[in-house]
Formats: structure tokens, C-alpha cells, sequence
């Protein structure tokens, strides 16, 4: 048995420890909001949190992982209104959106540690790929949810329609 | 707004668990599932009996909450809120209560093909359902109207709504559309219904946010590979490498004694593991002792491919989709001919999401199917076809694509192995996912394809003919070989047989070879033709001195709508203006699925001949524009899918098999390599055009003309990768 602590939670999970952690997530643990695509840490669709950082967790052994927090998608915040996924909302970022989780995990930890990325920045972190090409939208997103962060905190209201 | 995908799978799932029947949770409407004589299980879900259903498109509940049947899938194309705008537009009901599901593929086989096409490819999916769409939208407006008046025993001509409120004039009376929903749905539809004016929209038309979105950003559970259901065991699956190919033997004697392995499945060509969990099913694969037996096609390669298409270019007496005047007479008489060879590779669609099907072979005889499908009927009546039962006794849930550029459309080969793997677990749901590595290695490709093109020109430079030769795979002889005429396929000769520009003697020559490679739709089919005409044509223009958007312009005629979105970008990337000494434009224009694009690519090349593509211009005439954010997004999608394939991608053949496995040798463009890409709509109106696809058409060739204008270089085959783009 293996402890693990995703999303606040704990768990015991009876696998190999050489399991990746995606299929942990996946498959055990009933989180599908982590994705596979690539199963070699090319693409970025697996990111989740470890301790705050981004890891790929298709290629990532789940004996990694003990003691250590994880957070996915479905933990990034309460009730999914994290200012990233709000910006998302906001600026139509996802197509298809099967690889946007992993893009969204791996933009907190960037404006986590940068509060204020330049483009070069973000080119430099950002290094998910995504097949429909959302990636104007990425980091136009990534600036306004930098920008919500600059703001003094104040009640934010809900994503407005555009029309 | 939320995606009732998501409550309806619930329901399903919510009512597998308590042992119920789950087929009546298809129908999101009481008497329509009590017409096809189910029980409904009203304490599972109360809101579930009261909705109303209008018509097959429009359900509204009793608190004025609508919800828009939509046939067609949702891959990121915007599909899913397109269409729900367009019906609610004509419903004239308040968006803010619009919702959007799936039509049931089993509904619409037991009622007739009730919602038209359920096939999302060709950029059709709006254009193709617009009309009745709209057509079903206006009508149950009218049964509403009627309904309220009816109840106030008033004049219907004295009835007016907004935003789903019926109001009575006279008497200011006023009913919301969700209190007369269950008297309008008894009374007939109107046989004829006044479709709003595009100039009038207040709903469609509006940059409005997408349906589908805020569950993806939530990490929602709405894609096939998503699927989770109690019980369920996990598949994967390695197919014989050479295409073709079959098992020849199989020892699974480590595999079947590994942990969560339940069972092994072995069928003509391919062999699967179930078990309890995915990474462990796929860990047993590795250890199955497969010998394949390769067919005759395990010598195939790069060069047995490339000495097929030649032969097929030098072949004689070729199929002619298009000939006009009098080619041979002109070439006789030119002054100067100008000739050149293009190419391109293979192509793998690589969606994000790999291919997955689940499949449940249930106790009543029934068969669910959970995939991520471009075509819900079409996986329908594969499944049906695959477990031998009437596609009465099937479901399939169609669920959100990850990607689907053309390759869950046609083929469905997914979801006959899904089907074929739960038939051996019966009463259990068994979830297949493919591996990228059989992903990447089982597509069915972008046709690789060879042209010769030969232009005969008069002392003075003027375009007497073109003669095009095409040496290209059929993907209608793979898919439906019935549809193939006169050894023609569109899809392999467009661009040239549909050619635009005023000249007088036109030959197009296609000589059709498919070797074993399976080739399908893959984004734009055919788009490759931009590349060869377009690059072509700016040879020419060089060799005739003149500016490329002159040259192109002097060959269209004057209402021609290529001339119309070729003036559009012009203007809009101020083609005539200069530019830094660093930076060069390309210009190209194609029409295809049914909208006019012009291009304009701004590029630089370093002097170690490392490009870099700065600012892309596309205008597009689509007609009309439903979404206008969406169209966008599809525009920049078309700009990124055009150069990862341009710079980098290709499949090649080795011993029968293709060689790439994965994004280390498929790669796609990242973040930094995304150029600032600008839209201009360019609508006349008057028809109705795709956005899916037609940003691709001249995105190639836009991208390589302004590279010669960087460098000297024609690029005549692909990817860049391979080539040395250092200037002359």
C-alpha cells in the first residue's frame, strides 16, 4: 500500500510503486482530468503539481509521490474558478481542450513563480504541446490572469459573456 | 450554462449502478420515450419526465430552461455552440437559459434519421445544417406563439415574444415559453417558416462563449477516454505493425499471469490485453510473444512508395478531371515553358487525444458504446456491424473529441476493435485506449502525393496553359470505394480541376495509386494541391517579372470571390507598403469547403536559413459568420496545425511499417513558433462556407512563397526540416 496525498486528500492505493502516477490518478483514483497522450513526458497533458511544482506525471514512478502533495486539475481550486481557469473562460482559450489541463497546471506554478511573465517567459515554461493551436490564447490568458494577481483582491465577479 | 453531456451520462451511469435499464436515459423527453415504449424510471430523475420536447432539436423545461439538440460532434471547432446559436436565434428565446446535448445516434436511427447528418468533417457542420436547423428553431417559436394564443383564446397575429416571453398586445398578458411548452409540443409544426434576415441576428452571428468550455477548463469528464463506468476493465492493443498484416502466432504465457491481466484477445490483426488498469494492461502487451505474419506488404518503403508515384506520373492515358481548349496545341506553339515537380509525406492527424472506445455488452441483449466520434451514426452502425446485433439494440454516447481532424470519421476501425475486445468480457464495460505509438502508427494518413506541372507561356509572358499531373492515393478507394467515379477523386485533384484562374487551356491528368498505406481525411483533404498551384503560380509570376498579387488578380475574373478575399488581405497586410529589410511576405489564395482564403505570411530568415514565421493575414469569405470568436480560433488552429505539418511532420515507410511512434519524431510547433495570425471576414453573403478547414488551404504555400522571397529558395517538397533554407 501506498499513501499519497492529492487534492488535500489521502490516500491508500494497493500498485506497483514503478506505476506511473497518471494512471494512478486515472484509473484508481477516479481523477480523469489528467490526461495521456504522449506516455514519454513530450507533450505536457499529464501535469499535475508536486509539492508546487510541475511534473509530468505519465512518466513520473507513483513511488514519487509519497509524501509529497499532488494537486491536479480537479484540485487547482475549490469550486474551478481559479483566476487561470476564469482567464480561460474568459478568453476562449480551449478547442478541443484535451490537453488544456495540463496546460492550465503547468501556467499556475509559471504565475506562481513569475508573477508577471513576459512572452519570452512564458515561451520558455510553457513547453506543452497543443495540436489545435491555442497558444495565442495560452498567453494572452496567462497575461490577464497576471494582471487579475496585480489587482489589489477585491470580489471577483463572475466570467462576463462577451455579447 | 452547462453541458448537459454531463447530466446525461451521470443519469446513465447513476441508473447502471441501481440495475436499471439504462436505454430509457437516452431520451431526455417523456413521451417521446414512452413512443418507443420504455419505462420511465421517474423517481431516478423527476426533471427528467417534465421536459418537453418541441421538436427533435428544441426541449424546453418547465422553468424555461432550453435545451439544443446537436447532431453533429464538438472537437474544438465550436460546433456544439455555432449550431445551438442558430437554432436558439430563431427560437428567439434568452440565450443565458440555452444548454446544449448530443442527439442520441440509436434516437436517430429508430426515428428516421430524424436529425439529418450526424457527420462532422469537411467543414460541413454548420454549413450543411444551418438550414433546417434554423428551420426547427422558427418553427417551434411558432408552436409556442400558437400555444399562448390558444390559451388566451386571442388572435396568434396579436402575439409577440422576446427572449422566450410570449406577450398578448392588447391585453399586455404575458407567458414564458416553459408555461405553453407542453400545449405547443401537441399541435402541428407549420409547413412553412420565414428564416431571419443575418442582418437582423441578435443571437447568432455574436462572438457569445462556447457551450463546451467551462468544463474542459475544469478538467471535466467529457472525453471518450474520460469514460468511467462501475466495473469497467481497461484495453490496449497492438496491431500488426506491416498494414495488412495478421497474427501468426501468440504466446501469452508471461502476460496472462501478470497483475490485473484478465484476459488476452486475439483477433486476424491485432492482439489485446484486458485488464484492471491501463498502464497495467499495456505493461502485459510488452510482454506478449507475438509473430506477425506480414502479408505481402512487408517490403514496402519510401522508395517503393516514390517509384510508385512516378510511374503514375508518367503514365499514359490518364483519367482527365478537367480539360479545356487545347493544351498540346498550346505547349506546341509557346514561346517558354516552365516546369516543376512538387511533393509531400504522408501525415498522421496525431490528435491529442489517442484513439478510445468503450464498449459494454449488457445482460438485455443491448450494447453501449462511449467513443470520441466525428460521425455517431456511423460508430453506431459500426458497432452494431462488429457485434452482430440490429443498430436498434446499440447506443453509441457520443462523447467530446481530443481532436479530430478527419480521423474519427470514415475509418470508426476503433470502434470495431472496441467492440470486438468487450465481446469477450460479456457484462463487463471494457474501455480500449490506443498507445500513441499505435496512434502515431496506425492512422490513416494524409495522402503522400506527387505532382508535375508544366506551364506554356507566349513571347510576351502570357499564361497560354497549364497541364497538371497528379500522382496521388484515393482516400475514397480506402473509405467508400462505391463513391469513386470514372477513376476520379476530388479530393486528390482539387485546387486544379476547380481551377479559378482565366486560362485558356487546362489539362489535369490523375493517375490514381494507392499503395498499402491507408490514407484518409485529414484536415482540408486535399489541401496539399494549395501548396503545388500556389507556389507554382508565384513561379510564374516570377519568371514574368511581375508582383505576385498583380499576376494572380490579372487571372481571376471580376466577380470572382478569390479576387474579392485576395483584395481583402492585401489591404489588410498592406501588401504594397515596404517592409524591414529582414522581413519577406508570401501571398497565396484557395477556395475550398465552400469559403474563399487568401493569405499573407510574413517571414524571416536568418542567414544560418532558421525560419521564422512572424505575422500570418488570412482573409475569409464564409458568407455569413455564426460565431465570429470561434471562426477566429479555427483561423489560428489552421495556422498552427498548417506549420507544425510544414516545418516538421512527415510518416515514412520501412519495411512495410511506419517509422515515427511518437512527438519525438512527429513533432508539433510549440508556443515561441506561433506567429501573430489576423482574420479579416471578408463576407458577401448569399451562401454558406466552413472555417474548419479553409485557413489550411494557402497557409502552406503563403509560408513558402515568402520564403523565396527571403532566400531565392523554392520549396518543393516538405517538411522544412529537411531542407536548407540559407539564401542564395
Amino acid at each position: 500500500m501506498l499513501k499519497l496525498n492529492v487534492n488535500g486528500r489521502n490516500h491508500q492505493v494497493d500498485v506497483e510503486p514503478e506505476m506511473p502516477l497518471l494512471w494512478v490518478l486515472r484509473d484508481h483514483l477516479n481523477l480523469p482530468g489528467t490526461k495521456y497522450s504522449c506516455g514519454e513526458g513530450l507533450c505536457g497533458s499529464c501535469t499535475v503539481h508536486l509539492d508546487g511544482k510541475a511534473v509530468r506525471s505519465c512518466t513520473l514512478p507513483v513511488s514519487a509521490a509519497v509524501g509529497k502533495r499532488v494537486v491536479t486539475i480537479e484540485g487547482l481550486s475549490r469550486d474551478g474558478l481559479h483566476r487561470i481557469q476564469e482567464a480561460w473562460i474568459e478568453h476562449e482559450v480551449p478547442q478541443c481542450g484535451y490537453c488544456q489541463p495540463g496546460m492550465i497546471m503547468s501556467a499556475a506554478v509559471l504565475l506562481e513563480k513569475n508573477p508577471q511573465p513576459s512572452d519570452a517567459d512564458i515561451d520558455a515554461v510553457m513547453t506543452n504541446l497543443c495540436r489545435c493551436g491555442t497558444y495565442t490564447r495560452v498567453k494572452l490568458a496567462i497575461h490577464a490572469a497576471a494582471k487579475v494577481a496585480a489587482k489589489p483582491a477585491v470580489a471577483k465577479p463572475a466570467a462576463a459573456k462577451k455579447a | 450554462m452547462t453541458l448537459n453531456v454531463n447530466r446525461r451520462e451521470f443519469l446513465k451511469v447513476s441508473a447502471a449502478a441501481g440495475g436499471a435499464f439504462m436505454l430509457e436515459f437516452s431520451f431526455p423527453c417523456a413521451a417521446q420515450a414512452a413512443r418507443a415504449n420504455h419505462t420511465i424510471h421517474a423517481a431516478k430523475d423527476v426533471a427528467v419526465t417534465e421536459l418537453t420536447e418541441i421538436n427533435a432539436w428544441v426541449v424546453i423545461h418547465p422553468d424555461d430552461q432550453v435545451v439544443v439538440r446537436i447532431a453533429r460532434s464538438e472537437m474544438g471547432q465550436g460546433t456544439f455552440t455555432a449550431l445551438a446559436q442558430l437554432v436558439a436565434e430563431e427560437l428567439d428565446c434568452d440565450w443565458g437559459k440555452v444548454s446544449a446535448e448530443f442527439a442520441s445516434p440509436n434516437e436517430h436511427i429508430r426515428r428516421n434519421r430524424i436529425w439529418g447528418s450526424m457527420s462532422t468533417g469537411g467543414s460541413q457542420g454548420v454549413r450543411s445544417s444551418q438550414d433546417y436547423v434554423r428551420k426547427a428553431g422558427a418553427s417551434a417559436r411558432i408552436m409556442l406563439l400558437e400555444a399562448a394564443a390558444l390559451r388566451w383564446q386571442v388572435p396568434v397575429a396579436e402575439c409577440t415574444v422576446e427572449r422566450g416571453v410570449i406577450t398578448h398586445g392588447p391585453s399586455k398578458r404575458r407567458l414564458s415559453y416553459g408555461q405553453v411548452a407542453a400545449d405547443a409540443a401537441k399541435l402541428q409544426p407549420p409547413k412553412e417558416v420565414r428564416l431571419r434576415d443575418a442582418k437582423d441576428w441578435k443571437i447568432a452571428g455574436k462572438p457569445l462563449h462556447r457551450l463546451d468550455i467551462p468544463d474542459k477548463v475544469r478538467g471535466k469528464p467529457v472525453f471518450g477516454a474520460d469514460v468511467a463506468l462501475p466495473g469497467m476493465l481497461h484495453a490496449a492493443i497492438a496491431q500488426c505493425p506491416v498494414f495488412g498484416g495478421k497474427v501468426k502466432s501468440l504466446d501469452a504465457s508471461v502476460a496472462e499471469k501478470m497483475r490485473g491481466v484478465k484476459k488476452i484477445v486475439r483477433e486476424p490483426g491485432y492482439v489485446a490485453v484486458i485488464a484492471d488498469n491501463w498502464w497495467r494492461a499495456q505493461q502485459a502487451l510488452k510482454q506478449l510473444k507475438i509473430e506477425w505474419d506480414n502479408g505481402e506488404y512487408g517490403k514496402a518503403s519510401d522508395e517503393t512508395i516514390a517509384a510508385m508515384l512516378r510511374a503514375g506520373l508518367d503514365a499514359q492515358d490518364l483519367p482527365q478531371p478537367r480539360k479545356l481548349g487545347d493544351v498540346d496545341a498550346a505547349f506546341a506553339a509557346a514561346a517558354k515553358v516552365i516546369e516543376a515537380e512538387y511533393q509531400s509525406p504522408y501525415l498522421n492527424h496525431a490528435t491529442m487525444e489517442p484513439q478510445t472506445c468503450t464498449a459494454w455488452f449488457k445482460p438485455d441483449g443491448f450494447l453501449e458504446v462511449w467513443t470520441s466520434t466525428q460521425d455517431g451514426e456511423a460508430s453506431l452502425l459500426a458497432a452494431a456491424n462488429a457485434a452482430g446485433l440490429p443498430p436498434e439494440k446499440v447506443e453509441v454516447h457520443k462523447m467530446m473529441l481530443g481532436g479530430g481532424f478527419g480521423r474519427r470519421g470514415g475509418p470508426q476501425d476503433f470502434v470495431r476493435q472496441g467492440v470486438a475486445i468487450a465481446r469477450a468480457m460479456p457484462g463487463v464495460p471494457v474501455k480500449l485506449m490506443w498507445s500513441r505509438e499505435e496512434d502515431m502508427q496506425h492512422g490513416f494518413y494524409r495522402p503522400a502525393s506527387l505532382v508535375r506541372m508544366k506551364a506554356a507561356l507566349d513571347k510576351d509572358g502570357k499564361l497560354l496553359a497549364l497541364h497538371s499531373r497528379i500522382a496521388c492515393p484515393s482516400i475514397l478507394a480506402v473509405l467508400m470505394p462505391g463513391a469513386l467515379k470514372n477513376g476520379i477523386d476530388f479530393s486528390a485533384v482539387r485546387t486544379f480541376s476547380d481551377l479559378p484562374y482565366q486560362i485558356p487551356n487546362q489539362q489535369v491528368d490523375y493517375a490514381l495509386r494507392n499503395g498499402h498505406v491507408p490514407v484518409g481525411y485529414w484536415r482540408a483533404p486535399g489541401q496539399q494541391n494549395g501548396f503545388y498551384r500556389e507556389c507554382f503560380i508565384d513561379e510564374l509570376a516570377h519568371a514574368a517579372g511581375q508582383d505576385p498579387l498583380d499576376y494572380r488578380l490579372a487571372l481571376l475574373a471580376a466577380n470572382d470571390k478569390n479576387r474579392l478575399v485576395l483584395e481583402a488581405v492585401a489591404q489588410a497586410a498592406a501588401w504594397r507598403s515596404p517592409l524591414p529589410s529582414d522581413v519577406h511576405r508570401g501571398l497565396a489564395v484557395v477556395e475550398g469547403f465552400g469559403s474563399y482564403a487568401a493569405m499573407v505570411a510574413e517571414v524571416s530568415v536568418s542567414a544560418k536559413g532558421e525560419l521564422k514565421v512572424l505575422r500570418i493575414v488570412l482573409a475569409i469569405d464564409s458568407g455569413y459568420v455564426v460565431n465570429p470568436d470561434t471562426c477566429r480560433a479555427q483561423a489560428e488552429s489552421n495556422v498552427a496545425f498548417g506549420l507544425s505539418s510544414m516545418l516538421y511532420q512527415q510518416n515514412t515507410v520501412k519495411e512495410g511499417r511506419i517509422v515515427e511512434s511518437n512527438f519525438h519524431d512527429f513533432p508539433l510547433i510549440g508556443m515561441s513558433e506561433m506567429p501573430r495570425v489576423e482574420v479579416v471576414f471578408a463576407n458577401t453573403g448569399g451562401f454558406w462556407g466552413g472555417h474548419g478547414e479553409p485557413g489550411i488551404l494557402p497557409l502552406v504555400p503563403a509560408v513558402c512563397n515568402a520564403i523565396f522571397a527571403a532566400t531565392g529558395k523554392r520549396v518543393r517538397s516538405l517538411p522544412l526540416s529537411q531542407q536548407d533554407l540559407r539564401k542564395i
